[in-house]
């Protein structure tokens, strides 16, 4: 069952759930008023355990119009790992030998109590920090770029970015495998699934280049 | 799902206004049927709070004595609604496969299918035998139904809109929008129904 109001459909089998559940609860409380509430009681948490362990529908793929530019666009996104060396390091191996733009985005990261409060300022100037940092270190090595803060959720922070910023190709940095959350949800294979464009994975290991 | 297209455009080469972006992902009218809804839903919890405390908390008797709920002209009354859900459907379905005569056909269906459970409604509130002042019980029973009644004047206004736009000619298989958002309302007022009839005349 999807959610009911997604369409109309779905909200015609949701008033047959309902029916069925209506009169099982109905049924079950005629012999016995506690087993009718018990029955009450499974069926909404049934139903509602089961709702919320569905996967989640499969968003469209963006769809990405292919023009020819004359200076090459990269996307950037990172998290902590946005100053790394082994990202600027990639970013300025894909950029070599011609003329190219640059995009740094760094998703403002926040706890989901603090997302559904609204309370983001603080992850925003922890973003922008990260981006003034990697956009001047870019800078440093000859690089044109600027940089954004985006959306916490990291592809729709890309998506945001594709808005305005017509990439021919994107990098995403991430911790190690086993210290990434992104690597974990399978960040850049849902990319490479929802985007038409060369996607870079650069591992970015904090610890070891602070070593 | 509105689909989103990422243009490669120079900056302010473009001539056309950009298309509408969605960050949430869900369509504005989606998002704004499930907002309405939402809300309708914590407006009916408010109503069968005070039902849970008048019948519950304070043991009063349901219904009171000397009344009676008119329970099976209600029965009636919810096969009625329920299968003008099903006639709902059917007008959309057929919207879908370009079947314009079952879209108008299924349309005044529902519209009449619902007529007729709010005037049976009116006729139940005029022999019933008690009014909203006898009582809590009485007075939970006039808000939750009529709160709900008031609820299919308002699907049936949308339904007679929708109905006449159909005979108009104004949706097609590809644009219908106006049927979609219109039947989620209508189930929803369904499946309301559904809880009170069961709490109120069942249970």
């Amino acid at each position: 069952m999807r959610s009911p109001l997604r369409s109309e459909a779905d909200a015609f089998r949701f008033v047959g759930v309902v029916v069925v559940a209506a009169a099982l609860i109905v049924g079950a409380a005629r012999a016995n008023t506690w087993f009718g509430l018990a029955v009450a009681v499974v069926l909404v948490g049934g139903v509602s355990w089961w709702y919320w362990h569905q996967p989640s529908p499969e968003p469209p793929p963006v769809a990405v119009r292919h023009d020819e530019h004359a200076v090459h666009r990269v996307l950037v996104i990172a998290n902590e790992t946005v100053g790394g060396r082994a990202l600027s390091d990639v970013v300025r191996e894909r950029v070599r030998g011609r003329p190219a733009e640059l995009l740094v985005v760094a998703p403002a990261l926040n706890s989901p109590l603090r997302h559904w409060t609204s309370d983001e300022d603080g992850a925003r100037a922890a973003a922008q920090e990260r981006v003034r940092a990697s956009v001047t270190r870019l800078g440093d090595l000859g690089l044109t770029a600027r940089g954004e803060v985006g959306d916490g959720e990291p592809l729709q922070a890309i998506e945001d970015a594709m808005r305005t910023f017509g990439a021919d190709e994107i990098v995403i940095s991430t911790h190690p495998a086993g210290r990434s959350h992104w690597l974990e949800r399978g960040l850049v294979e849902e990319a490479r699934r929802r985007f038409d464009l060369p996607i870079t994975h650069v591992v970015v290991d904090l610890e070891a280049e602070g070593a | 799902m509105a689909a989103v297209h990422a243009e490669h455009l120079e900056h302010g080469s473009h001539e056309h206004p950009p298309e509408p972006y969605y960050s949430s992902r869900v369509p504005p009218s989606i998002l704004g049927m499930f907002l309405f809804i939402a809300s309708e839903i914590m407006l009916f919890g408010a109503f069968f709070t005070a039902y849970f405390f008048v019948r519950v908390v304070n043991g009063t008797q349901w219904p009171t004595p000397p009344f009676h709920l008119p329970v099976f002209v209600a029965l009636v009354n919810t096969c009625i609604l329920v299968t003008s859900s099903f006639t709902m459907h059917w007008a959309l379905q057929s919207v879908k496969r370009g079947n314009v005569y079952g879209l108008r056909a299924g349309l005044l269906l529902t519209f009449l299918m619902g007529l007729t459970f709010l005037i049976t409604q009116g006729i139940e509130y005029s022999r019933v035998g008690f009014a909203p002042k006898d009582g809590a019980f009485a007075t939970i029973f006039f808000c939750l139904t009529g709160l709900h009644g008031a609820h299919v004047f308002v699907g049936l206004s949308i339904l007679l809109f929708m109905t006449i736009r159909a005979f108009r000619g104004h949706f097609s298989p590809e644009h219908h929008h106006g049927v979609e958002i219109g039947g989620i309302y209508w189930h929803f007022v369904d499946v309301m129904w559904i809880v009170v009839y069961m709490t109120v005349y069942i249970l």
